[in-house]
């Protein structure tokens, strides 16, 4: 599509059409104090100063050893994947639908729904959305739509969720009538317990829609999915499994968790495939049993035959989507991101069941000996169990944000502080610590070493 | 122009109800409804035991086409569901006044029956709508 700038000429022309007579009484709408305070932008430079500007702050960036997670992971990306994603056929801010015209698009995602009802042991995927965070929301609207036997709008949040997942499901869910009530992680564990569950039920037979599972949580433990999902199950709600894409290479798919499965998958995409970013765009996968199809918000690609017989794709289910049903949609704040759909195609496609496997067995090794070399540091503690995939939590015996600080001045990105209570002395300088495969032997030994002799210089600092 | 039974009641939602001799209401929705519709594909139906206010949205069919509200005709408890469209959501097609019925209701106030359209009156909006 080409870009198409108005002249000064066409502005006068537009203008007069409409009757005004200047940009500035477009916006009179809009009180003067709610507007822009940008005044005096320069004017526009040559596109080398431009150029030579950016490349000068990127530089500021440098290439930091990240240790931080907490739902956006580094992971290697093959070079061959985004050379094909930003194809001409692939490159578009908008996915093009028609089946007439489409059957290369509308192939790829139906490619991504099948790969990602594989990954989960689930029946049937959308074509994706935003990102995880509003998938959990639409995971929740879904919940309670189709729980029909529970009749409730209630939803038990285990805190053990990421915080950033928490407000976002709140900001989406709280003027619908749905309640999120909070579940308090063990302390000892890190995880939820049924036991947890059970006093949170002010009477046996006290209904909810549904339980969400996050595996692994945000402290990197790993819950206990069966039990959780056959106790939500026996309280006749649902269970929405919330979980890390490249974790089910080994860990249990939701399909599989407890007696019956979990009902409802949902989880962030981006490590597969897509890089960190500085936040996005990301993108968020939901999937679900065969019995709540008509409930799965968003785009639904399918396979069919066409007059002659041929096999074609095209999207189905659309009956309750916000172009038919409008208001009464299953969501009108939803939409594939296809362009990252894609990638993680080509990112599954790449790397096959065996490749998979690899990375996420890397990434456990990983975080394994990074934890035994952090063990060997008597200063350091560790608040939760050693059951974790590639994420764990350390108790640093100094001020948190000075480790991050000194940490960064060698070029170091040492975590995410995920303190709860900072007045606290037992749940204060927790840092959540993600090493995946991209980290070298010499790398986890330097990290060990640089966060040892940081946290003796501020312990000397603090106590001269 | 569609059939449009003399003995039953209507809405200007499209909707038809038949007195049974116990008092109860059977419900589906009219030959002229379904036809604007298209091919079912799937029905959501009430529990049995729901209790509803006249004009409140009680199911869903779902076509081909779009998926559209049922709004209840009257006020009461819903006391049987036809399950057969469960798996046969076509049934609505093939028959909306006998197969194809939706759900029976035991009403609140029996007399609130006579608030509804009669089969000349549904049959004068149907003609009204058509153009």
């Amino acid at each position: 599509m080409p870009y198409i700038p108005h002249t000064s000429n066409d502005l006068v022309q537009m203008l007069r059409t409409i009757g005004v007579d200047s940009i500035e009484d477009l916006f009179d709408e809009i009180p003067k104090d709610l507007r822009s305070k940008l005044q005096n932008i320069p004017l526009g430079q040559s596109e080398m100063a431009v150029q030579q500007q950016l490349f000068a702050k990127s530089l500021q960036d440098g290439t930091p050893l990240c240790f931080a997670g907490g739902g956006a992971y580094e992971h290697y990306i093959p070079a061959a994947l985004w050379e094909i994603a930003t194809r001409g056929e692939f490159y578009s801010a908008y996915t093009p639908y028609q089946a007439e015209a489409s059957q290369g698009t509308l192939q790829v995602i139906y490619e991504y729904q099948s790969m990602i009802a594989s990954l989960t042991a689930m029946d049937v995927s959308n074509a994706s959305l935003y990102d995880g965070a509003s998938g959990l929301a639409e995971a929740v609207l879904m919940a309670v739509r189709a729980n029909r036997k529970a009749k409730s709008k209630r939803i038990l949040m285990p805190e053990s969720v990421s915080p950033v997942y928490r407000q976002v499901v709140e900001t989406i869910v709280k003027n619908q009538g749905i309640t999120l009530e909070l579940v308090p992680y063990n302390q000892r564990t890190g995880t939820i317990q049924v036991e947890q569950l059970d006093a949170q039920l002010s009477k046996p037979d006290d209904a909810f829609a549904a339980l969400i599972i996050p595996q692994p949580n945000y402290f990197g433990s790993l819950e206990e999915v069966h039990q959780l999902t056959d106790w939500a199950h026996r309280h006749k709600a649902l269970v929405i499994a919330q979980v890390n894409p490249i974790s089910l290479a080994l860990l249990e798919a939701p399909g599989n968790w407890g007696e019956h499965g979990a009902d409802i998958a949902v989880g962030e995409a981006q490590a597969l495939g897509i890089p960190l970013s500085s936040g996005g765009p990301y993108i968020g996968f939901l999937a679900c049993k065969q019995k709540l199809v008509r409930q799965l918000p968003g785009r639904i690609v399918g396979r069919t035959v066409d007059l002659e017989g041929k096999t074609g794709f095209t999207l189905t289910l659309q009956a309750r989507e916000q172009h038919i049903r409008r208001s009464k949609a299953t969501s009108n704040i939803c939409t594939n991101q296809g362009l990252m759909a894609t990638a993680v195609t080509l990112y599954l496609a790449f790397l096959g069941r065996d490749g998979l496997q690899k990375v996420a067995t890397t990434c456990a090794l990983n975080t394994q000996t990074l934890m035994h070399l952090l063990e060997q540091n008597s200063d350091l503690s560790f608040p939760f169990g050693q059951g974790v995939f590639h994420e764990f939590v350390i108790q640093l015996p100094v001020s948190i944000d000075k480790v991050l600080s000194y940490l960064a001045q060698e070029d170091i990105v040492g975590g995410i502080d995920v303190s709860p209570r900072k007045s606290s002395t037992e749940q204060k300088n927790w840092l959540l610590i993600c090493v995946t495969e991209t980290k070298t032997e010499e790398e986890l030994q330097f990290f060990a070493d640089t966060l040892r002799s940081i946290c003796q210089q501020i312990s000397r600092e603090e106590s001269s | 122009m569609s059939n449009i039974p003399p003995e039953l009641k209507y809405t200007a939602s499209h909707e038809w109800i038949r007195t049974e001799e116990d008092g109860s209401l059977t419900v589906g929705i009219t030959e002229h409804a379904q036809g604007l519709l298209g091919d079912m594909v799937f029905v959501e139906l009430p529990d049995i035991g729901d209790e509803f206010e006249a004009e409140q949205d009680c199911a869903v069919v779902e076509s081909v086409k779009a998926a559209s509200d049922i709004y209840c005709p009257i006020e009461g408890e819903i006391i049987a569901v036809n399950e057969d469209l469960e798996d046969s959501p076509e049934l609505i097609n093939v028959n909306s006044y006998h197969e194809g019925w939706l759900f029976r209701i035991q009403p609140l106030k029996a007399e609130h029956v006579d608030n509804l359209m009669n089969a000349e009156d549904y049959a004068e909006l149907v003609e009204s709508e058509a153009h």
